[in-house]
């Protein structure tokens, strides 16, 4: 024992030595990242945000330097805070609560002491900073948008949080990041990789040189411009036209599934989101739960469809052979079915065939056409599944896979969708409100638009998008291939007779544009509220879809106002406007301008919260802008010419 | 390799070996800790590196010196290498100089000597000499307490200097003593005393002074043969006495600084908000320390590799805290490496002391072992967190030519009384 206390004291320190040293170096978990070395400094450069152009290559979004003043709490010391806040034009009680706050976020890690300096400010701090340790300014670039217009598909850049920090490790507390339109679909395409220095640190957080000489240093790779889909002076036109209305406008090019424009209304400029007061304004504009200008109305506004649906089902009835295009349904001011009765405004007796039923939206031919659809197989419930496979051909019902940062599935119901509602027996009369395009269906207006782009394409269309070009880049397949629908070509003829029928004869005869022929088909699409919990019906919404020429199709639209009444009153002035814009780039129907430009809807917006009892419709009266106003919409009209 | 007979190769050339890989690779690891950026110039005198580059090359010299005199010299001279040595401890008190508040040095012209990382063999030779003395009887208790003056004389002086680290090391003679035949009770008597004390601190003296009653009460009964019932009294007495007395000891004698690192150790602090605050604060150094091992990782960052200690971090990493760049630089591998080679040499040591023939020799021997022993266990503990800051350096290891050289010394008097040992007369 006494030979081998000492030989056992060493054998034993030994082990535990070895012990620890396997706890510290191997069992306990060591990254060996630079990234989170905290005796390196990571030196970011950004690179510059590629530039957006639209699809005839005006420039609508550049770039502009910013400056944010960061703080790293444990290295700073004792500082003239007098000085420090006149400079950064802050008081001190706002000092000591962001010092706290980046004190709390991390001792250790740069927060945002200040962001977003203008260049003035900046350049009176600069001379000064070396005097505030602990405080350095890290230069960003932001955005600078050329134009007011486009804001919901242009999309913003704001600061990334702490949610997408944790997702995506690349981002830094500070980093910009597209958060909506096209800043968000094609961030990594417009961000490019920012590059960075590893800089050794010693324990006073003074730098001593370059890491490893610079071995792992990055040089920033610049984003990559973009060119969009989008007509910049089509969707300007169609942002004044949809002044004083909310809904929206989706132009698409059918040969290619290009979106010519994308107007959701009200918008607002976008000049708003950039800079100090982005956050301000942005919570304006998220806070407006009334207006909702930051909700895209053309891609994430769901609405019954209306009277261009019953176009889908005209389609559908051919393609199932349950109709000819001759035969004619007689209409009694009204469909009768079971106990009830569904009205049509054709005067009783009136005999319709497929072309008149488009022409005159007679809602008694297409209750008829629906239930011959859904009853050619051995019961309904087989037939709505192949009604709905059929619609759902035309993208309706799903989201369409598009490069846009949102949308929606809107709704196409099948059997299994009713099962909740009709658990046992079900019959076609049960949903004959989808006949026309009430009931259960519901779509977004882009979906609404690329149906007609299908028609218009006689059967198959491209799933829309809004990149036109990344330079060294070729687009993705999917916006490439055409997708075909399930309704063979034949069967699209008839239809789109009707649709220009509409123009001709029906409808939309007051809307026609001289040497151009427009298919359409107006839609006026009844809607309620609930006020009070009272379910309370409004003026019903405007509703229009368009493709032209008829030949040769340019551009196929879909319009939407809300609560505008009768499909031809706005939606359709709106879109033979939009259409001639495009294909003749000037306004001959000076008549139909004027009066968009001159009546508003914000009374009709205002009703449902007025908290007094309203009247719908026709039983209320139009209201007018004042003048000025009107004035104003015209000399930005008058810009857009040139 | 080299026949025994050999007259210049007989000297023990494991341990001389050892002795090599460690020096050359604590050199490496000082020169990691103290470059001072982008290129090295290893003859610059200015920087640590440079300057134990000279040391170490002057240890050579030194060595050659040692080997060179005849053994017989070390055991004939050790009480006046002894008296000498003391008396350039007493002659800090008028010449010293003050260097972080330990006043442990000489300055000569630019160079500054620490006399106490030379007493350490000055003393090993004293006990050795004391203990190997015919008329010396270590089971007597008049010649234990001379043994005990000879030990507690160099470590009280150092302690008045205020060098508590260095002190410690004396107790190191325990394990000599110990093995020269030193009675059982000692070691019961130093095991109690840690364990009471660690126990009083750690629960307050009276939950120990009741446990230390009930231990004494089963002890009592549990044998046959009853002892006086006046023995166990007085143990429980003493016991007592010793777990109040550690309390104020800790509370009233030591220095805030030592009672935070003592608390931190037996995490007596409850506050966590405290124990953050105190780790930031003093242990600023273990917490850097051990950062820096383990970001070394399984293999380490690669010599002059390491981020923490290129930055400087850890500080006093070339002295005392240099096993952190081992750790960060060349990772587990590397530090087990060093921990094996430490164990290696004084296990090697401790077999040859075994074997000398005379007790002198093998006094020596163990004491050498000892003392290592004790560098080994409380400086890499330190650095490692697994006790409360102590600051001693790492043999051979550390920066300093004091140290170094007084490591040598130690090591290369039993090389040289190890390679006597055939012809002993």
């Amino acid at each position: 024992m006494r030979q081998i206390l000492l030989f056992i004291s060493i054998i034993f320190v030994g082990i535990l030595f070895i012990a620890r040293l396997f706890f510290l170096q191997v069992y306990q978990d060591n990254t060996n990242n630079l990234y989170e070395d905290n005796a390196i400094r990571k030196v970011y450069d950004y690179p510059k945000r590629g530039f957006v152009y639209d699809r005839n290559g005006k420039l609508l979004v550049s770039n502009q330097p910013s400056y944010d003043v960061m703080v790293i709490p444990r290295e700073v010391k004792p500082l003239d805070t007098l000085e420090f806040c006149s400079l950064l034009k802050i008081d001190k009680d706002q000092f000591i609560e962001t010092y706290k706050k980046a004190y709390t976020y991390s001792p250790r890690l740069p927060y945002v002491f200040l962001p977003q300096l203008s260049k003035e400010d900046y350049a009176v701090l600069q001379e000064k900073m070396r005097k505030f340790e602990g405080f350095y300014i890290q230069k960003r670039s932001l955005r600078n948008y050329e134009t007011t217009i486009g804001a919901n598909v242009l999309g913003d850049i704001g600061e990334v949080n702490q949610r997408i920090m944790n997702k995506n490790p690349y981002y830094n507390m500070g980093d910009l990041i597209g958060m909506q339109g096209i800043e968000a679909s094609y961030e990594k395409t417009l961000r490019g990789v920012k590059g960075i220095k590893f800089i050794q640190k010693d324990r006073f957080n003074r730098n001593i040189g370059p890491y490893k000489k610079g071995k792992f240093d990055t040089l920033p790779e610049s984003g990559k411009d973009i060119k969009t889909t989008i007509d910049a002076t089509l969707q300007a036109y169609g942002e004044i036209l949809m002044a004083n209305k909310r809904g929206g406008i989706i132009a698409i090019e059918p040969s290619t599934g290009e979106i010519l424009s994308m107007v959701a209304a009200p918008t607002y400029n976008p000049n708003l989101l950039v800079g100090r007061d982005r956050s301000k304004n942005f919570t304006k504009l998220y806070n407006d739960s009334i207006a909702k200008p930051l909700f895209n109305r053309s891609l994430q506004g769901v609405y019954n469809p209306g009277s261009p649906f019953k176009l889908m089902n005209a389609l559908v009835a051919l393609q199932e052979g349950v109709i000819s295009t001759d035969e004619k349904v007689t209409c009694y001011a009204g469909y009768k079915y079971g106990n009830s009765f569904m009205k049509c405004h054709c005067r009783v007796g009136t005999r319709n065939d497929m072309a008149h039923g488009i022409q005159e939206s007679c809602n008694t031919y297409f209750a008829t056409v629906y239930r011959r659809i859904l009853d050619k197989p051995e019961n309904a419930s087989l037939g709505i599944n192949v009604w709905s496979n059929h619609v759902k051909s035309f993208g309706l019902g799903n989201f369409l896979n598009n490069d846009l940062y949102v949308g929606q599935k809107g709704r196409i119901p099948n059997r299994d969708y009713y099962k909740g509602i009709y658990p046992k027996t079900f019959y076609s009369t049960y949903t004959i409100s989808n006949a026309i395009g009430q009931g259960e269906v519901a779509t977004t207006p882009i979906q609404l638009a690329n149906m007609i782009a299908a028609i218009a394409n006689r059967g198959y269309y491209f799933t829309p998008h809004i990149i036109k070009e990344i330079k060294g880049e070729t687009l993705d397949l999917n916006f490439t291939t055409p997708k075909y629908t399930t309704i063979d070509k034949q069967h699209f003829e008839p239809v789109i007779e009707g649709m220009l029928n509409v123009y001709k004869y029906g409808t939309a005869k007051y809307l026609q544009i001289p040497d151009i022929e427009i298919c359409g088909k107006t839609g006026t699409v009844e809607n309620f509220v609930k006020i009070d919990s009272v379910k309370t019906q409004l003026t019903d919404h405007s509703i229009f879809v368009a493709f032209a020429p008829k030949n040769d199709p340019k551009i196929a639209i879909a319009v939407f106002v809300e609560n505008g009444y009768f499909g031809s009153r706005f939606a359709g002035k709106i879109a033979s406007l939009m259409i001639e814009k495009y294909i003749k780039g000037i306004t001959t129907r000076k008549d139909l301008e004027n009066f968009v430009l001159n009546h508003s809807l914000e009374d009709e917006y205002a009703k449902p919260y007025s908290g007094v009892p309203f009247k719908i419709n026709r039983e209320t009266a139009l209201q007018t802008i004042p003048i000025e106003e009107v004035n104003k919409l015209k000399a930005q009209l008058t810009k857009l010419e040139y | 390799m080299f026949r025994q007979t050999d007259r210049h190769f007989k000297f023990d050339w494991v341990t001389i070996i050892l002795f090599l890989i460690l020096v050359v690779f604590g050199w490496m690891n000082i020169l990691s800790a103290s470059h001072s950026g982008i290129t090295i110039d290893y003859l610059n005198f200015s920087q640590p590196y440079g300057r134990q580059l000279i040391f170490i090359g002057l240890t050579v010299i030194l060595i050659i010196f040692i080997l060179s005199i005849d053994a017989k010299f070390y055991e004939r001279f050790a009480s006046l290498i002894f008296i000498v040595s003391m008396l350039s401890l007493v002659g800090l008190f008028l010449f010293g100089k003050n260097v972080n508040g330990a006043t442990s040095w000489y300055g000569i012209g630019g160079m500054t000597i620490q006399p106490s990382e030379f007493a350490k063999a000055a003393t090993a030779l004293a006990v050795a000499k004391y203990i190997s003395d015919l008329n010396t009887d270590i089971k007597a208790f008049k010649d234990q307490i001379r043994i005990f003056i000879i030990i507690i004389i160099p470590a009280f002086l150092i302690l008045l200097q205020n060098d508590a680290g260095s002190t410690l090391v004396y107790a190191s003679f325990f394990f000599v003593l110990y093995r020269e035949g030193l009675p059982k009770i000692y070691l019961t008597l130093a095991l109690a005393l840690v364990a009471i004390s660690i126990l009083a601190l750690k629960f307050g003296p009276i939950i120990t002074s009741v446990l230390a009653i009930i231990f004494i009460i089963i002890n009592y009964f549990i044998p046959k043969k009853k002892p006086v019932i006046l023995q166990p009294i007085v143990t429980a007495m003493a016991c007592i006495v010793i777990a109040f007395g550690i309390k104020f000891f800790y509370q009233n004698i030591l220095q805030p600084h030592q009672q935070d690192r003592i608390s931190l150790w037996l995490r007596l602090e409850k506050d966590p908000t405290k124990i953050a605050q105190m780790r930031r604060d003093i242990l600023y150094n273990l917490y850097e320390s051990e950062k820096a091992i383990s970001s070394g990782g399984f293999s380490g960052r690669g010599f002059l590799e390491g981020t923490r200690t290129t930055g400087k971090f850890v500080p006093e990493q070339h002295t005392d805290y240099i096993f952190s760049t081992v750790g960060e630089e060349w990772g587990f591998l590397g530090s087990v490496f060093v921990v094996i080679v430490f164990v290696l040499l004084m296990l090697r040591i401790l077999k040859l002391a075994e074997l000398q023939k005379s007790q002198f020799s093998r006094v020596y021997g163990y004491s050498v072992a000892s003392i290592l022993f004790f560098h080994f266990m409380i400086n890499i503990g330190m650095v490692m967190g697994l006790i409360p800051t102590i600051g001693i350096p790492l043999p051979f290891f550390s920066y300093g030519g004091s140290g170094l050289w007084g490591f040598t010394i130690l090591l290369f008097i039993f090389i040289k009384l190890d390679s006597n040992r055939i012809n002993e007369w």
